[in-house]
């Protein structure tokens, strides 16, 4: 029999946690079969965030650190100043990364730090029960902003590739959806281009996966994919900020 | 063996290169900037990697990088940049990683003033972050024990898999004297294959303190209070001197005890029989030097550039049994060894009720 399907080998066999509708399950599959198909994962050192993903190490089957909320990049940067010939990857959500952690990405990303970032914007706070983030929309309603986010009194979504890309140190930079198929596919195509950034030397690579949460988004699984396609990527228009290889 | 004219801040950065530091992240703050200022220069040319955050805060989470995979890995910075670095240490305590953190004091609290103090003891000992954790605390009180405590600093970090703090205080990070770089003994110290550096042939290794089943978290901080109570036992550091006739003893650590000492002498010569506890390890505390003295010992004075904090540790040391006296100055103020001399003098007459 020709085994057609399989679960990649940086993947380990483990029962769920995440809510049914989830992003994570897909997008941690698509960063496995991209260590599987570069042939990395036993040279790979990820950081986990805090946050839904927090227990990302007992999915990924590589080596694992667990950082403070935000502080993956600087962790991240530990890890690869002292193994500059490992594969180095940060997971991290929108609080995590553009809340908490904002300085810590910029910074990295202004060193060029030669890691690879895989940022999930769910546009709330999972863990904490569904509160403003930073990338949550104007009238978007979460439990710390119950009448939709007001731009008076809670400021603006912040886009976060478009902000990176500003900056000189940061060699890629892309925003997919897993939405169909297709752009679950793209999304894979980015992380993949972000890691063989990494391996190439090339400098700071992030991918920002728009995902949807629907337990605290109120919606059922089939409308929070609906949400996602048309209402986030108004804000955070998906497609490639930065590409080190464009122009050669 | 060559002795070389140093300040406090670039023999400990030299120090630690000579006892296999291998990467330095920090964030520059006076009064210890000479010390990433030297490593810049020297750590490239090394072998070794320096690289200045961006915060506190990201330094030490990249001390956490680095100490999980395997590096020897050293942080420096004064009082208000070691308050930012708290959650970092907690989490290094969590995940018990080794590094050694080095915090030159200064006047607080805030931003408090750039003049050397002692006003950190507490956090340095209680811990300013979150949970129940030790660091082991080192204080030294000349540049050349500066020097030779960073060897230690470094082994015992391994030893343990703890973070190691260094403290000092401006003086001594600015202070030059000469010192001697000696060939320390190597420590036995056990392999890091718990560092996550890639699985190949072997399981994933992970660095976490996140137990979210409360069984487990208590499982863990058992096996860590067991690793502290071991520390307690074996790694206990103090000096005593001119103890053995004493009957009055001033407690001070670092400068403190540097100053304290020449006070001491002026006291002996008008006929006080006086001697210093010096503590070297604030945390573990050397109670038991109180113990070898407590029998005769009519008084301790403790004196502190702060408003009394290690004084703590000593009244419970000392338990009851004698009174203890407490003199400091709190703004970056330096006290002299006359204002101590007068405190050991009102020591001898003060009536044992009025011991704070």
């Amino acid at each position: 029999m020709k085994l057609v399907f399989e679960r990649p080998k940086s993947l380990q066999e483990t029962k769920t946690h995440y809510c049914p509708g989830c992003g994570h399950g897909v997008i941690h599959r698509l960063v496995a079969e991209v260590m599987d198909e570069l042939n990395i994962r036993e040279k790979t050192i990820g950081v986990a965030p805090v946050g839904c993903s927090v227990l990302a190490y007992n999915y990924f089957n590589c080596d694992m650190q667990q950082a403070a909320h935000g502080r993956a990049p600087a962790v991240a940067t530990g890890i690869k100043r002292v193994l500059p010939e490992n594969i180095v990857f940060a997971y991290q959500g929108d609080g995590d990364l553009a809340a908490i952690g904002t300085a810590e990405i910029i910074h990295a990303a202004a060193r060029g730090e030669n890691i690879t970032v895989i940022f999930v914007n769910n546009a709330i706070y999972g863990m904490t029960g569904g509160q403003m983030a930073p990338t949550t929309l104007l009238g978007q309603k979460t439990e710390t902003s119950p009448y939709g986010r007001n731009a008076q009194s809670a400021g603006y979504p912040i886009r976060v590739c478009e902000m990176l890309s500003t900056l000189d140190g940061a060699s890629y930079l892309a925003r997919a959806q897993v939405t169909d198929v297709k752009n679950i596919l793209r999304a894979k195509s980015y992380i993949k281009k972000a890691f063989e950034t990494q391996i190439n030397k090339k400098g700071f690579s992030l991918v920002e996966i728009l995902s949807p949460c629907p337990t605290n988004w109120g919606m059922s699984p089939s409308n929070a994919i609906f949400w996602v396609k048309n209402e986030m990527t108004k804000v955070f228009p998906p497609g490639i900020y930065k590409d080190w290889e464009e122009g050669r | 063996m060559e002795k070389i004219l140093m300040k406090g801040n670039e023999a400990l950065a030299e120090a630690a290169i000579r006892a296999g530091c291998q990467c330095f992240f920090g964030y520059p703050i006076t009064p210890q900037s000479e010390l990433p200022a030297y490593l810049a220069r020297e750590m490239p040319k090394r072998g070794g990697v320096f690289l200045q955050a961006e915060s506190e805060v990201a330094a030490i989470n990249m001390v956490y990088g680095a100490a999980g995979a395997g590096a020897r890995v050293m942080t420096s910075s004064s009082s208000p940049g070691i308050s930012l670095k708290q959650e970092g240490i907690s989490y290094l305590c969590g995940a018990e990683l080794p590094c050694v953190i080095v915090n030159i004091m200064r006047g607080g609290p805030g931003l408090g003033d750039i003049q050397p103090a002692q006003s950190d003891y507490y956090q340095a000992t209680r811990g300013g972050g979150h949970g129940d954790y030790r660091t082991i605390v080192l204080a030294p009180s000349s540049v050349q024990e500066l020097v030779d405590l960073v060897y230690d600093a470094f082994d015992l970090a391994d030893l343990y898999r703890n973070p190691v703090m260094i403290l000092g205080d401006g003086i001594l990070g600015q202070m030059m004297e000469p010192v001697v770089f000696k060939e320390r003994p190597k420590r036995e110290l056990p392999p890091k294959d718990w560092a996550t550096t890639g699985m190949k042939n072997r399981k994933q290794n992970v660095i976490n303190s996140l137990y979210l089943d409360p069984v487990k978290l208590e499982e863990h901080n058992w096996k860590l209070y067991r690793k502290y109570k071991e520390i307690e036992e074996k790694e206990v550091r103090y000096e005593m001197i001119n103890c053995d006739d004493a009957d009055y003893f001033v407690v001070a650590y670092g400068i403190a005890a540097r100053i304290a000492l020449s006070a001491i002498e002026m006291a002996r010569e008008r006929g006080i029989k006086v001697g210093l506890i010096r503590p070297i390890t604030l945390w573990p505390y050397p109670a038991k030097a109180f113990e070898e003295v407590i029998s005769r010992a009519k008084a301790f004075l403790t004196v502190e550039l702060s408003l009394g904090q290690m004084v703590d540790d000593v009244k419970l040391s000392v338990n009851g049994r004698a009174p203890v006296y407490f003199y400091g100055r709190p703004g970056g103020m330096v006290f002299t060894a006359e204002e101590i001399l007068k405190e050991i003098e009102k020591m001898r007459g003060w009536p044992d009720e009025t011991g704070i």
